[in-house]
């Protein structure tokens, strides 16, 4: 990959991951990230 | 500032501010702030009672498998970003569960390296167990589990379920056959890192094949000179995750650790954000 190529690469890939966060934000997606994470997580442990 | 001393500092702190609830251990509890709405860009369990911040493959799988998305977009915005921006230089420098593959490989055996067939297996891994099961496999609520973490991931059994099953009597009368599973695969990871530099990197983490792929663009990188390369081969040979920094700057294992930099007499290689991953050619004599 030249290195122009690779520019655009890391311009798009940084442009669709801000899109992704604020729409995936904007849905609701963080409370469900949230939720996860501050309850035990039974399979993480082994027990669920 | 030694480069070693200065890599193993950073990575102590990262594992200070994804860890900084220790005593929460004493108690079998989780921190239950608003942090933990973020990702650790590395892997590291958020059923550790001592953790800040979620874990991205956790979190990717449980929106991914939850009844109201089947894709997040949130997460995987997250990973996108850390991989564009630092590439495998998260598993070198940020991750948590490398700094203790890497303290864990200290302890004085012979030491082995991988045949390259295993390096594929975390793809398998990641598009099996953390796409795949999650969504497809689902309950009468319409709910997919956490693959990759009920079933193989070790940072979560030695994190959290080992400290909360210490700390919690009610939680050690439902130890079963999973439980009996994670500890198979804890051990045999443990005895892997005590054998292979950052075994569960290079075989199993699907945190590892998602920046592995994103170090073909990741800002942070390495250059190699052609100019100034006599291709005398220190770098390869001291690359603990077997790369060959000249034929492959941009390869998918390399963890930015910049020992190769450190070898080169020439001081042709550059590790950082300046570089651009692209090996410049060597000028006809």
């Amino acid at each position: 990959m030249d290195s122009r190529a690779k520019r655009v690469a890391r311009i798009a890939g940084l442009f669709t991951a801000c899109g992704f966060v604020l729409y995936g934000a904007l849905r609701g997606e963080v409370s469900v990230v949230l939720n996860k994470a501050v309850n035990l997580c039974f399979e993480c442990i082994g027990l669920g | 500032m030694k480069h070693a001393l200065k890599r193993k500092l950073i990575q102590i702190v990262a594992f200070g501010y994804s860890n900084p609830y220790l005593m929460n251990f004493k108690g079998g509890k989780l921190y239950q702030g608003k942090w933990k709405q973020f990702c650790n860009p590395g892997l590291n369990c958020y059923s550790c009672p001592a953790a800040s911040l979620a874990c991205p493959i956790g979190a990717l799988q449980s929106v991914n498998g939850s009844k109201n998305f089947t894709v997040s977009f949130y997460v995987t915005g997250l990973l996108l970003a850390f991989g564009v921006l630092f590439g495998r230089a998260v598993c070198g420098w940020l991750c948590p569960f490398g700094l203790v593959q890497e303290l864990i490989h200290r302890i004085p055996t012979p030491k082995f390296k991988l045949k390259k067939v295993f390096l594929y297996v975390k793809y398998v891994v990641l598009v099996v167990f953390a796409f795949v099961l999650p969504i497809a496999v689902t309950d009468y609520m319409g709910m997919g589990k956490p693959a990759f973490c009920q079933y193989i991931c070790p940072a979560g059994t030695l994190e959290g379920g080992v400290p909360l099953l210490l700390a919690n009597g009610a939680l050690r009368q439902t130890v079963g056959s999973l439980f009996t599973l994670k500890m198979a695969i804890l051990i045999v990871t443990v005895i892997g890192c005590v054998l292979v530099y950052r075994f569960f990197c290079k075989t199993l983490c699907p945190l590892g094949a998602i920046y592995g792929l994103l170090n073909k663009i990741s800002i942070y990188g390495l250059k190699v000179d052609g100019h100034k390369c006599i291709g005398c081969g220190k770098c390869r040979q001291i690359c603990r995750m077997e790369v060959d920094p000249v034929k492959s700057p941009d390869s998918a294992e390399c963890i930015r650790c910049g020992e190769c930099a450190k070898a080169c007499p020439e001081g042709a290689i550059c590790v950082g954000f300046a570089a651009t991953g692209q090996k410049s050619e060597r000028q006809p004599s």
